[in-house]
């Protein structure tokens, strides 16, 4: 298992909009990704439920897993997309 | 069998019922021995609610297709067959396994502590009905999809509903509940749907054709082709009458009263402009703020006020600055839970709090004016004391928008409008509002709904001490009642300058104006005023009609 943390960089957090664009960015990738915050069960990061459910907020730190060894890659852009805040005009 | 409900969109129309099912589906609590072919059921039941929401995309209008969209989206959410495979697992049917799935995001949906997350609540139940529909293979909740003209009978509609509402396929809307303000009155006279609200008895009639008559209120079930005809008859009269209603608003005897549309979307504005009126008596500005994280940039504002203007080019539009509050949740403007939301910190009183949603909305609009040839006159909601309403004149001139005006919903204004407006240009007396202010009665709640008839006669003190008030100061009324063509005339007796309603409802009322002379207008404000009751101040100003006007409304 492989895994990568990322800050929450968006000034609203991880739901509503931002959420919307990440689950489209991991689906986009088409690796298996999960995703957690805290004391929290790691969700599918396919799931906008799942996302918005982790309530993270701006600084939050998240920690993405993929069960697949090749998707290095993939867990470091998702991870650099989590760290731009996608809400500044 | 003849019903009595509120018209609250005109025209007439009978054709075949469509009674919508409003019976929620509660999980049926069954078991099943066989988990695959459980949660096979529950993916085919998700992935036909996501292509039927879908479905609807080409037919709906603009403002509503992010919501069919996002809610299609939610119904393919992988995390939903996961819940529900844990459950099937378990020995959940595969409807049980579903609602506890869609239950338990509900559930943390609501713990969070925001309003948009804790609103998607709703439409995660909506997918649980539509889903559940499916796998029982009930008839789906909400306005089946239609495939012959037909008029839609309902307990109320969900503003969902009444946004995918087909035109050329709804003859008409009749609901059991709701009110002349409610979602379903407004959407409908914008569409320009003939809609009847309150008709308590026609879900119960089932009947299999029906016929109504959105400016009466008139239902009758089952009609006989002779009763159907003098429906459409009476229709045709209207239509007749209305043809005399072009040109500027005025009375017999020339004296002017404006006849402006209320517009909330960019579609209504172009719908708008292409209409016979002689501009816009209330832009609100609220649809440019939904459901999003951050307020629309200056620019993103400027553009689409500029839109608007454009279409009413030379045109006079009095815009709205965002009315929003508790009651109207936006996720970058809440001030936290309130115990009385339209009592709370709303509208100005929102403005002064976030100043900066105030200011940014004030630059766009000045930026918008000086593009275009429209008239632009700018007023603020729920305005109370003469200070408010000198603090929002000044930011507005400040801002370089020189027509500064503001709202009169709350009775403590309309008493007080001399030096309410003493710093500003105009007024318009929003009347659904002032009449839930003034009686105390909820407008949401349809069971106080005769208390904010337009005709009680309280009503009308309050509209003509703001008139008088104002000492020749233009006041105009936004209200419901503006679109009604007999209040119209009781209005334009109380001395008032514009009257702002829905497109549809302007041909009717300019006829009236033609019909009658500023003496008879008078006199019919005088008998409201003389009236004890709703009633029989509607029935002593009937009794001043015009002969052809009241064929038509009686």
């Amino acid at each position: 298992m492989i895994t990568r943390t990322a800050t929450i960089a968006s000034s609203v957090g991880l739901h509503a909009r931002p959420a919307n664009l990440f689950v489209q960015e991991v689906a986009r990738l088409g690796v298996p990704v999960m995703i957690h915050t805290g004391g929290k069960k790691p969700v599918d990061a396919r799931s906008m439920l799942g996302v918005m459910t982790l309530g993270a907020k701006h600084g939050d730190i998240v920690t993405l897993t993929s069960e697949d060894a090749g998707a290095t890659e993939a867990l470091e852009s998702l991870a650099a997309f989590l760290e731009i805040d996608h809400d500044a005009a | 069998m003849s019903l009595h409900g509120i018209g609250v969109s005109p025209g007439a129309a009978h054709g075949p019922a469509v009674l919508v099912h409003t019976t929620l589906i509660s999980p049926p609590g069954a078991r099943t021995s066989d988990p695959e072919g459980s949660l096979q059921q529950v993916v085919d039941a998700l992935e036909a609610v996501a292509l039927e929401l879908e479905s609807r995309l080409a037919t709906a209008p603009e403002a509503v297709r992010p919501v069919l969209e996002a809610t299609a989206m939610m119904a393919r959410d992988p995390g939903l067959v996961s819940g529900a495979e844990i459950h099937v697992a378990d020995g959940h049917g595969p409807v049980d396994a579903l609602h506890l799935a869609i239950e338990e995001y509900c559930g943390m949906l609501a713990s969070l502590g925001d309003s948009y997350l804790a609103e998607r609540q709703s439409d995660l139940r909506d997918i649980f009905q539509r889903a559940a529909a499916a796998m029982l293979g009930l008839p789906v909740p909400g306005i089946p999809s239609l495939r012959v003209p037909s008029v839609i009978i309902a307990h109320d509609l969900s503003p969902a509903d009444t946004a995918t509402l087909a035109r050329d396929l709804v003859l008409g809307i009749i609901t059991e509940a709701g009110g002349p303000t409610s979602h379903t009155a407004i959407i409908a006279a914008q569409l320009g749907i003939p809609a009847v609200v309150q008709a308590a008895g026609v879900l119960s009639a089932a009947p299999g054709r029906v016929g109504l008559d959105g400016s009466s209120g008139l239902v009758i079930t089952d009609p006989t082709p002779e009763a159907a005809e003098s429906l459409v008859a009476r229709d045709r009269a209207r239509i007749e009458l209305q043809a005399d209603g072009v040109g500027p608003g005025t009375t017999s005897d020339g004296h002017r009263v404006q006849v402006l549309a209320n517009i909330g979307t960019l579609d209504d504005a172009l719908l708008a402009a292409r209409a016979d009126v002689e501009g816009v008596g209330l832009f609100r500005t609220e649809f440019l703020f939904p459901d999003r994280e951050q307020p629309p940039s200056v620019a993103e504002q400027t553009e689409a006020y500029t839109r608007v203007f454009d279409a009413f080019a030379g045109r006079k539009v009095v815009v709205r600055t965002l009315d929003a509050g508790a009651d109207k949740p936006l996720a970058f403007a809440n001030l936290g839970e309130e115990a009385n939301p339209a009592l709370g910190v709303r509208g100005l009183r929102l403005h002064r709090e976030l100043r900066h949603l105030l200011d940014d909305q004030l630059e766009a609009l000045a930026a918008a004016r000086r593009s275009t040839s429209a008239d632009v006159w700018v007023m603020a909601p729920m305005v109370a004391t003469p200070s408010e309403a000198s603090w929002f004149a000044d930011l507005g001139r400040a801002a370089g928008l020189p027509t500064v005006g503001t709202m009169i919903e709350v009775p403590a204004a309309a008493l007080r409008s001399g030096q309410v407006l003493a710093d500003c240009d105009f007024a318009s007396i929003g009347t659904n509002d002032l009449s839930q202010y003034l009686f105390a009665a909820d407008r949401m709640d349809g069971r106080l709904a005769p208390l904010l008839s337009g005709w009680q006669p309280a009503l009308w003190s309050t509209i003509r001490a703001c008139v008088d008030g104002a000492d020749g100061k233009p006041v105009g009324i936004c209200g419901e009642i503006a679109g009604d063509p007999l209040l119209a005339l009781v209005a334009t007796g109380a001395g008032v300058s514009s009257l702002s309603m829905a497109t549809a409802r302007t041909g009717l009322v300019r006829a009236a104006l033609r019909r009658h002379d500023l003496a008879t207008c008078t006199a019919m404000l005088q008998a409201v005023l003389e009236s004890a009751s709703p009633e029989e101040a509607r029935h002593a100003v009937m009794a001043l009609v015009d002969k052809d006007l009241a064929a038509v409304l009686a």
